[in-house]
């Protein structure tokens, strides 16, 4: 359902949902049917780390780092996507789910490149993650990134395949579909249709996929070049949410400022605009008060 | 606005876009919102999703009517002709809400015998839409149980465009699609605060809360609170301005934040007239081709990263800008200037924050009383009215329309018998074309703002026809053409664009340094709105290089 405001007198409302109670960590909670596990512990403060989850996208399902127990259970569960049931168990901290998050910790971490993934570094310490465990001559999907137009960079050397710039791009969002994947197995790999540069593909250059990468493989151009000179400092940076120039729609955009030059634009996935969605113009129509 | 305010007395959009996610029918109409306001179409998508239907009505086979489950491909400026037809054919099926034309509306007679000679067939020849589309999207409108109807410039930019709104509004009366969740009608803005200016009174007729200049007990109060006596008569609209200027009765202009040199129709004709003013003033962030015109220039700082304030949404949303970086040095606040230059000609005004001014305006306007600063910030943006510091009405308007208690429905909102009329740029054997104008997806307005990057979408202006009219002309892709109308002539490249149909040119305002489109427009337009014809001009098209230069 959509956010129409439910305050207001009058105003449209979802159908009520059932009150579902269940246990996590220990703790008595009251959820609502259809919440999720993972929705449930952030509301609860219980910190359960994810990768591939986007919270404006429906969940992947796919790096396997928000896995919880749920007594009764055979296998670990993802929490991103499993919805709360009357009565459920949930361990989000135990010896399963760390072992399981560190071996997915060490896969990624041996054949990818998270060195821009926030919180990795954190968490690979926290679960004992030693990705370099596997010897100097794994696999990798290590390769040059892809800049071929003055917007943004794909850097597939940094991609864990979480699919959600596919989804972002296609029918989730954006309906451009100039996004999908490519070969199988290891070599399965994110690409424009047929392997294309990107100018000669659909992609009309929104930028959405940037917004919902969670490892940095996709990339502003500003930002990239920053972080290749070794300017890019988050720490000298201000984040100031106003409303977009163009057009009537009123999307907000985050203005991240470093000495007083716009280097990156976001919109906050909260907003009931835009759910952290932009077009070209405001994502990268910034340059004319450089 | 005018449209709006004649049917419902507000000008707003009655709908909010999260109600277009959950409707069944979407008609967008002279709207090519893909790339004119992409993310509002996220929530046209949304509702295909959910399986809404789409008709897009439009000269143009348009990126948006690509989504469409049909596209109702119209001649341009026939709008009102469609509109009558299908208004006609609901009536002739039974289809209106009798209850609510009945309870919320008056003038269904004279609008019933208004629409009566627009059969399908009529209006198929008028407008070039088959009979069995009409009625297609006829019979999708009025049989859905919720419905939206949106439209932007290619309603308005009309000799006709405020009719044109009455009509479609029509529609939305006749079906009782209005005033109900899911069901209404919206103008898409097509500038972040076109809807706050004008509820801010920035309209010749209209004093701040939208309340009309000509309304004694509206301007006895803000005289009240100004200390002052606002002149009891509406001042000019941009349109009628350059006809005093014409005149030589208007002899010094103030232009803020606008390029006129490069916006107006019949722009060959524009620029003589700001030369000859006595004094001009352009406050800009730029040394825009009307400010070099100017005697003087004020530096302005950018009101949507650079200064504080607020601005209103297409759906009726004020929000918050805010100060994210320092302007260039020398360059100040909209606010700081007006007041600096209000105490150099005189007068006793303080220096005021953006929120002290906002406060000020709350004063006045009671749909915005609600908007605290702290109200904005806790919502994240407050949809008029807002009468409340801490609650939220519902997200449409007119609500009153259903109410069960006569009393309790107010004004019945009228229909319009509204007469269609041709373009007044009419072709004939020496313009036979039409040239209709629009934006693109990476631009904006006259590229002052956008024309500072650049994207791999951008090809080049040029001049888009469909390639059976080229071929007629011997005409391939890049080729260089003349354009005339029966203002001036431009030359630029040719670009063969399928979703044009035979006799349309299409071409965007975005870049009148290279293709100044505006030399062709008429400077014609809708008397009440000032609004000029920019969607359609008579053109002939000639190739204008001597050799075929297949490039």
């Amino acid at each position: 359902m959509s956010d129409v405001r439910t305050s207001a007198p009058g105003t449209p409302v979802a159908p009520p949902r059932r009150k579902v109670t269940l246990t996590v960590d220990g703790t008595e909670t009251v959820a609502r049917e259809g919440d999720t596990i993972l929705s449930v512990c952030r509301s609860l403060g219980i910190d359960v780390p994810t990768l591939c989850y986007g919270d404006t996208l429906e969940p992947a399902n796919a790096c396997r780092l928000c896995m919880v127990e749920v007594e009764g259970a055979r296998v670990l569960v993802p929490s991103c996507s499993r919805e709360v049931e009357p009565d459920m168990n949930v361990t989000t901290d135990s010896a399963r789910t760390r072992h399981a998050r560190r071996m997915v910790l060490e896969l990624l971490g041996s054949s990818v490149d998270l060195s821009t993934t926030p919180r990795v570094e954190a968490w690979m310490a926290e679960f004992g993650a030693d990705p370099t465990r596997f010897g100097a001559d794994v696999a990798t999907v290590a390769q040059p990134a892809k800049v071929d137009n003055n917007l943004y960079v794909r850097d597939y050397a940094k991609c864990i395949l979480c699919y959600q710039c596919v989804d972002a791009c296609g029918e989730q969002f954006q309906n451009t579909f100039a996004i999908s994947v490519a070969g199988r197995g290891f070599d399965a790999r994110i690409a424009v249709e047929f392997d294309a540069a990107l100018p000669d593909s659909a992609c009309v250059y929104c930028g959405n996929c940037i917004a919902v990468c969670p490892t940095g493989a996709l990339m502003p151009s500003t930002e990239f070049d920053m972080r290749a000179d070794g300017t890019w400092d988050v720490s000298r940076q201000s984040e100031t949410t106003t409303v977009c120039p163009y057009c009537g729609v009123g999307c907000n955009l985050t203005l991240h400022v470093q000495d007083n030059r716009i280097v990156k634009v976001t919109s906050p996935n909260d907003h009931s605009i835009t759910s952290g969605n932009l077009c070209v113009k405001g994502r990268f129509g910034f340059t004319h008060v450089q | 606005m005018i449209g709006l305010i004649t049917a419902f007395g507000a000008s707003g959009g009655t709908s909010s876009y999260a109600e277009v996610e959950n409707t069944d029918v979407i008609v967008l109409w002279g709207s090519n919102a893909r790339e004119a306001h992409p993310i509002f179409f996220h929530h046209v998508l949304k509702a295909l999703h959910r399986g809404a239907r789409l008709y897009v009505v439009d000269p143009r086979r348009t990126p948006t009517a690509r989504f469409a489950d049909r596209w109702i491909g119209l001649n341009v400026g026939t709008d009102i002709a469609l509109a009558h037809a299908v208004g006609r054919e609901i009536i002739a099926s039974g289809l209106h809400h009798s209850e609510f034309v009945a309870n919320a509306t008056q003038g269904f007679e004279e609008y019933r015998a208004c629409v009566e000679p627009w059969t399908l067939e009529r209006a198929e020849q008028v407008t070039g839409v088959p009979a069995e589309a009409i009625r297609e999207l006829t019979h999708a409108y009025a049989t859905a149980a919720h419905a939206q109807l949106g439209w932007t410039l290619g309603i308005t930019e009309h000799i006709t465009g405020v009719d044109n709104v009455l009509a479609l509004i029509n529609l939305s009366i006749l079906t009782g699609h209005v005033g109900r969740p899911y069901s209404g009608v919206q103008p898409l803005r097509g500038q972040n605060n076109v809807q706050g200016g004008g509820d801010m009174g920035a309209l010749p007729n209209r004093l701040p809360g939208f309340r009309d200049v000509e309304d004694t007990e509206a301007r006895a109060r803000l005289d009240r609170v100004w200390g002052t006596s606002i002149p009891p008569r509406n001042g000019m609209h941009l349109t009628s301005m350059f006809e005093a200027m014409e005149r030589k009765e208007l002899r010094a202009v103030y232009v803020v934040g606008e390029n006129p040199a490069q916006s107006e129709p019949n722009s060959g004709h524009v620029v003589p007239l700001l030369e000859g003013l006595d004094h001009l003033v352009v406050q800009d962030l730029f040394l825009t081709r009307t400010a070099q015109l100017a005697d003087v220039v004020l530096p302005a700082s950018a009101a949507w990263c650079e200064s504080e304030g607020t601005v209103t949404n297409s759906e009726r949303r004020v929000q918050r800008v805010r100060k994210a970086v320092e302007p260039p040095s020398g360059a100040r606040d909209d606010i700081d200037i007006i007041t600096a230059l209000a105490q150099a000609l005189g007068a006793d005004w303080p220096d005021q924050t953006a929120q002290q001014v906002w406060d000020e305006l709350r004063s006045v306007s009671p749909d915005h009383f609600g908007m605290t600063y702290e109200h904005l910030e806790a919502a994240g943006g407050l949809q008029w009215p807002c009468p409340s510091t801490d609650r939220e009405e519902v997200p449409y308007l007119h609500a009153r329309l259903w109410a069960a208690e006569p009393a309790d429905r107010g004004r019945p909102a009228p229909f319009s018998s509204v007469e269609w009329k041709p373009p007044l740029d009419a072709l004939d054997a020496d313009f036979p074309l039409r040239l209709t104008t629009g934006r693109r997806l990476d631009s904006y307005n006259t590229g002052v703002q956008s024309g500072a990057f650049s994207t791999p979408l951008d090809a080049g202006e040029t001049v888009d026809m469909n390639p059976d009219d080229a071929s007629a002309h011997a005409l391939a892709e890049g080729d260089r053409v003349r354009v005339s109308s029966r203002r001036g002539s431009i030359e630029g490249p040719v670009h063969l664009d399928p979703s044009l149909r035979p006799g349309l040119v299409f071409m965007s305002i975005h870049a009148p340094d290279v293709l100044d489109v505006n030399v062709l427009v008429s400077e014609a337009s809708d008397p009440r709105s000032g609004v000029a014809e920019f969607k359609a001009t008579a053109v002939r098209v000639e190739r204008a290089d001597p050799v075929p230069s297949h490039t």
